[in-house]
Parts: C-alpha cells; sequence; structure tokens
C-alpha cells in the first residue's frame, strides 16, 4: 500500500504556494539564503557509498547524499525503500555494511545510537518509541539527559548547584513544551494520550536536546489533516526558530514540497533522485518509482 | 491495657521490622527485573557471596588460600592484619561492583533480546557459580561477622513501655538498628531513582530500550549499575542476617523471604515492595501469634506464601501494578 501521491495533496498546494520563498536568492559556496530569509550553511553530515544489507536483502545499496546545516532534508519513496533503514544509519542504530559516515567534517567511527545521540543527533520513530509510564514532562526531561552531568555524588552532596542545573534543564524542557503548545497534558501518562499528541511529545523530547540535527521518521503518519498541518507548522517552526537541521522521511508529497529544502528520493534501497522539490517531483525516475512502472 | 493487645502491639512492631528487611532483599530483585526484565535467581546468593567477603576482608584472609596451598604446597591462610569494619564495607561494596560488571561484561552482554526464560537460567547458573566461589575464596564453614552492631535487647524500650504499660516490650537493639538502616536504605533508594540523573537514565531504560538509546543513555551502564546496586542492597541484607545468625549457607536462602513479597507487590513497583514486605513481615508474625499455637506452630515457613497465593488471586498484577488488560 502506498499512500504518496505525487504533485501535493490538497493541503499540500496551498501552504506550498505561500512557501515559493523556501527557493534559493543568493548562493555562495559554503552558504546560501533563501528568500524567506534563512541562511543554509555548509555540509554537516554526509553519506558517501552507504550500503546495508540484512542476510540477502539489500536495503541501501551505494547511497551518497549530504545535509547542509540549517536546512530540511527530506527522504522519500515508496514503502520498503530504504528510508527508515538510513534513518537508523545516521543515528547508529545500524551499522552500515559498506561506506562512511561523515558528521561535521570528520568520519564517524563505529558508533552505538547513544554515543551518536550524544554528538547531538536527536530522533523521533516510525513507530513512536516513548516511555509510556511516565508523563509528558518527564519524557521531555529525559530528552535533557545528555545536557545533565553524571552526578550522583553532586547531586547528593552539592544540592544547591544540583538544583540549578535541575531548573536550567526544567526551564528549557517548559519552553520546548510550550513552543509545542503541549502545557494542557503536561502531567499526564503518556500511555493515555491519543496518537496524534504522542508523535508530539516524541518530537518534543528529541527537541529537548536542542540536537544539532533532528530526525524525523514519518512525523506526521495516521494523522488527520488538521493534525498534519500542526506538525508542519511546528517542523518549520523548530527549523525557523532554534536553525535545527532536519531529516524527514514522509509519504505526504504534498508536505514535502512544502517543508522540504532538498529531497532524496529513494526506491529499492536505491537513490533515484536528490535535488530542490520541484526539480524532484518532475524528475521522470521518480514519477515512474510512484506509479509503480515495472524495473527493468 | 489487656496483655493480649500488648502481646499483640510487640509482636507487630517486631514483624515490621522484620518486614523492612524483606522488603530490602526484594527491592534487590525489583531493580535489576524493572531495567532490564531478569529475574535474579541468584540474588540470595550475592547475599551471602557480599557478607562471606566481609568477613574474609575484615579477618585478613588470604582470598583463594585452599587452591592456592592445594597448588603450591604453601601454608597460607591469613595476612595477619584486621581490617576496621567501615573499611571492609567500602572495599566489599568495590568487589560488589566489580563483580556486577563482570556479570554484565562476560554474561548478560551476550544474552540480549533472549527470551527471560533464558536469563533467568543464566542466573541460575550464576547463583551457583558464586556459591562456589564464596567458597572458594573464603572457605565454607560457618563465620561470624561482628561489625559492631549493638546486641542484646534494648533495655529502654523495655523500660519504657513497662512503665506506661506495665509489660514490657522485648525489641533486639540489632533489628531497631537493622531497621533504620534498610529504612534509610530504601529511601535513599528512592531518592536516588526519582532524582538523579542515573535514576532518570534507569526509569527510561525500565520502560522502553529503544527510546532510552535515542536519548543517549548505554544499556550497559545502567545494567552494570542495577547489578551494582543489587550487590549493595544484597551486602547490606547479608550484613545484617549474618550478624543475626553467622554467615553461612542458608543465608542465601533469605531471597525466598522475598519471593511472597514480590508477588504481592508486584516485581517492577519500588513502593510495592516496601509495603509487600512490611505487609508479610506483620502478617507472618501476627499469624503465628493468634494461629500457631493451634496450627502446631511454625507457621511462618509457610504464612507468607499462601498470603501471595490468596492475593495473586485476586490482584496478580500485584498491589501498585497497573491493571492487567489482555488486547484481543
Ligand atoms: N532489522 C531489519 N532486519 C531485516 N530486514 C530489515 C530490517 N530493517 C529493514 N529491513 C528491510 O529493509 C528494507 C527497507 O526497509 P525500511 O524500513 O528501511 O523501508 P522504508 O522505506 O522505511 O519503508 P516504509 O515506508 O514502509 O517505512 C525492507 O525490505 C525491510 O524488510
Ligand atoms: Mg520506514
Amino acid at each position: 500500500m502506498s499512500h504518496c501521491v505525487v504533485g501535493g495533496g490538497a493541503s499540500g498546494g496551498r501552504i506550498w504556494n505561500e512557501k515559493k520563498g523556501r527557493a534559493r536568492v543568493k548562493d555562495t559556496a559554503d552558504s546560501y539564503v533563501t528568500a524567506d530569509g534563512r541562511t543554509i550553511g555548509g555540509v554537516v553530515m554526509e553519506m558517501k557509498n552507504i550500503t546495508l544489507r540484512f542476510g540477502g536483502v539489500v536495503a541501501i545499496q551505494d547511497i551518497s547524499f549530504d545535509i547542509r546545516e540549517g536546512e530540511i532534508r527530506a527522504i522519500i519513496g515508496p514503502n520498503g525503500a530504504g528510508k527508515s533503514s538510513m534513518l537508523n544509519v545516521i543515528s547508529g542504530f545500524y551499522t552500515p555494511s559498506e561506506g562512511e559516515v561523515w558528521y561535521k567534517g570528520t568520519r564517524r567511527p563505529q558508533m552505538k545510537p547513544y554515543e551518536v545521540a550524544r554528538q547531538g543527533i536527536a530522533r523521533t520513530f516510525q513507530n513512536i518509541a516513548l516511555f509510556e509510564g511516565m508523563s509528558v514532562l518527564d519524557n521531555v526531561m529525559c530528552g535533557r539527559l545528555t545536557h545533565m552531568k553524571p552526578s550522583i555524588l553532586s547531586q547528593m552532596l552539592w544540592k544547591g548547584k544540583a538544583e540549578h542545573e535541575e531548573v536550567a534543564n526544567r526551564e528549557m524542557a517548559e519552553r520546548v513544551i510550550d513552543f509545542l503548545e503541549i502545557q494542557h497534558i503536561r502531567k499526564t501518562p503518556v500511555a493515555r494520550l491519543p496518537y496524534g499528541l504522542k508523535k508530539r511529545v516524541e518530537l518534543a523530547r528529541a527537541l529537548a536536546a536542542e540536537p544539532t540535527i533532528l530526525l524525523l521518521d514519518e512525523p506526521m503518519a495516521g494523522m488527520n489533516v488538521e493534525e498534519k498541518e500542526d506538525m508542519s507548522r511546528f517542523i518549520l517552526d523548530v527549523n525557523d526558530e532554534f536553525g535545527t537541521t532536519i531529516a524527514l522521511i514522509e509519504h505526504d508529497m504534498g508536505v514535502v514540497m512544502d517543508l522540504s529544502d532538498r529531497v532524496v528520493v529513494m526506491d529499492y534501497g536505491k537513490k533515484i533522485g536528490d535535488g530542490p522539490p520541484d526539480e524532484v517531483r518532475n524528475n521522470q525516475d521518480v514519477i515512474d518509482a510512484y506509479l509503480g512502472v515495472a524495473h527493468d | 491495657m489487656p496483655d493480649q493487645l500488648l502481646f499483640a502491639m510487640e509482636v507487630t512492631l517486631n514483624g515490621l521490622m522484620a518486614g523492612v528487611l524483606y522488603a530490602l532483599v526484594a527491592l534487590g530483585f525489583v531493580l535489576i527485573f524493572k531495567a532490564s526484565g531478569i529475574f535474579n535467581y541468584a540474588q540470595g546468593v550475592m547475599a551471602l557471596f557480599a557478607a562471606a567477603t566481609l568477613v574474609g576482608i575484615m579477618d585478613g584472609q588470604v582470598p583463594f588460600s585452599h587452591l592456592i596451598n592445594a597448588i603450591f604446597g604453601t601454608d597460607l591462610h591469613h595476612f595477619g592484619w584486621h581490617v576496621p569494619a567501615l573499611l571492609a564495607i567500602l572495599l566489599t561494596v568495590v568487589v560488589m561492583i566489580v563483580l556486577a560488571w563482570l556479570v554484565q561484561r562476560l554474561v548478560m552482554r551476550h544474552l540480549v533480546n533472549q527470551e527471560p526464560i533464558i536469563l533467568f537460567m543464566a542466573t541460575i547458573g550464576l547463583a551457583y557459580f558464586l556459591e562456589g566461589l564464596s567458597d572458594l575464596m573464603w572457605g565454607s564453614e560457618i563465620k561470624t561477622l561482628d561489625v559492631g552492631l549493638p546486641q542484646g535487647i534494648n533495655e529502654t524500650i523495655d523500660q519504657i513501655t513497662f512503665d506506661a504499660f506495665g509489660y514490657g516490650f522485648f525489641i533486639d537493639n540489632l533489628d531497631i538498628v537493622a531497621t533504620i538502616i534498610a529504612g534509610v536504605l530504601v529511601i535513599a533508594l528512592m531518592a536516588f531513582n526519582q532524582y538523579t540523573r542515573e535514576g532518570r537514565a534507569l526509569r527510561a531504560v525500565a520502560d522502553d530500550h529503544q527510546a532510552a538509546l535515542s536519548v543517549g543513555i548505554s544499556l550497559n551502564f545502567v545494567w552494570v549499575l542495577v547489578w551494582s546496586l543489587a550487590g549493595f542492597v544484597a551486602l547490606v541484607a547479608g550484613v545484617m542476617w549474618g550478624a543475626k545468625s553467622g554467615v553461612q549457607f542458608s543465608l542465601s536462602l533469605i531471597a525466598l523471604k522475598a519471593l511472597p513479597v514480590l508477588m504481592l507487590g508486584g516485581f517492577t513497583s519500588i513502593p510495592g515492595a516496601i509495603v509487600g514486605g512490611l505487609i508479610i513481615g506483620v502478617g507472618e508474625k501476627l499469624f503465628e501469634f493468634l494461629l500457631g499455637p493451634a496450627l502446631g506452630g511454625a507457621t511462618e515457613n509457610w504464612f507468607a506464601y499462601v498470603l501471595a497465593l490468596v492475593f495473586l488471586v485476586f490482584r496478580p498484577q500485584g498491589l501498585f501494578g497497573e491493571k492487567i488488560i489482555e488486547r484481543v
């Protein structure tokens, strides 16, 4: 089942028209400014010839692409194309069979997911992974863990300093909660929330880490039109206000066209397109992939 | 006040104090189970091992002396020094942390994502291994443990209650100290769990491994941490029990006392372990007091299990567990 629509859905086109401004207006070697005034910097992450195999299945086949500072980078493709696998490689949950990951100009050695997280890469999951037994606030506070010092002793002995740190972390968590408009459920156990809100809490937790790169695996899957519009707005606002670099996977082409600066298109583990949305949208290979034209 | 009521009060008090210790042992299980889903069969043997190590260090015993003597024909047994109790306890804590690290590194690390029954079997193996290791390191004879805890009946309480009710309560000094220490430890563990960064990481791992990884938590670190904490709890329980009735194999059976507590309190709830421990402690003492004579005595051996079973029928999720709803 593929619920992707080439050329933008009803909701998509509208925002897209307002957002024509996301095209480049000034281009230099290392950075450019978009018409809506955001500065896109140099390459912060680069995937070089990544291949990922699971036994006989080749989930990713020799794919290279980069992510630039401050941009919203989309990864699209039909079901099973290998998009989530790519996100998992970036976040360290999968180890590529071949290829190199470069982050901030240096080659990244093989890393555990928690080490990647500590480097400033936060993520959400396609199938939501929240701390179901904790409240919303507690979940968001867990997103602050990378900013809390390992301080069993200091927290027990020097209570003052620890409290100061706790207060600072708490403030940041509350800011994120306000920003994503989930104040009314701060104390609610996550297990009781509806799906759409859970997705938003997961975004809040990732955001609370103040990540350099934010990875979102289908942040709008399973949402209704209204929820999708909210989520799109939040993603744009996060990018605008915090300057966070975002890589996201999304099936709704309308949304992708509205949000992203550049798009990577995957199909059967291969990269079949890469560029600004309107360019990718007119790419014949991409159209074929989405219309299910037989592969040769 | 009628005599029977005063007896009952004294019994209840004794029950509460026993209960705090049960709660402490049960906490050792809960810590590991919450964070890794492992039911640690070796918890009781860890208490034995910790107590034996403490005695060995205090007495300046040469570890593995039998083995060394057998191989090299030497005649080693003691270094000839005595280590003060406090320092010896610190050293034993270090030993328990090293043990935790080794268990994680050599055993559990290789069993990640295995069925719970496999993990359980691994801890059975660990229990027998530790028992053997304890004998090999420190010898298998019964040892007396004296870390300077007060012994005997508390005379002040005896006097005060005698003056007030005309009946003096017999309360063991050791029980009082044990209760205070166990109580402080339980509160400290709860505070640790709730308010420190590591405690938060621990709760996160207990809830969802994938999510925990994504916020930068090392699962290995947390698992070593919970095994260390469980080792520390085992040490405290081992010291209390060992001071009372000597360090010997039967010490490892205190784990059996924790099982009904867990059935009552739920395997994942810290408050459950505490309240469960108190209920069982008071329940078994009162039951023995009221019905023991009629039932031929020694009801303390089985009462806790029967209570837990009855409880299980009506609330299978334990005192504080979420209601289990089968999704179809
Ligand atoms: N852990 C794994 N073990 C084995 N095969 C896997 C694993 N993860 C992914 N795959 C396989 O890799 C391929 C790509 O899967 P992936 O989840 O990356 O696709 P996707 O593009 O995210 O699809 P969707 O749009 O359905 O989420 C599929 O054939 C999938 O079965
Ligand atoms: Mg996917």
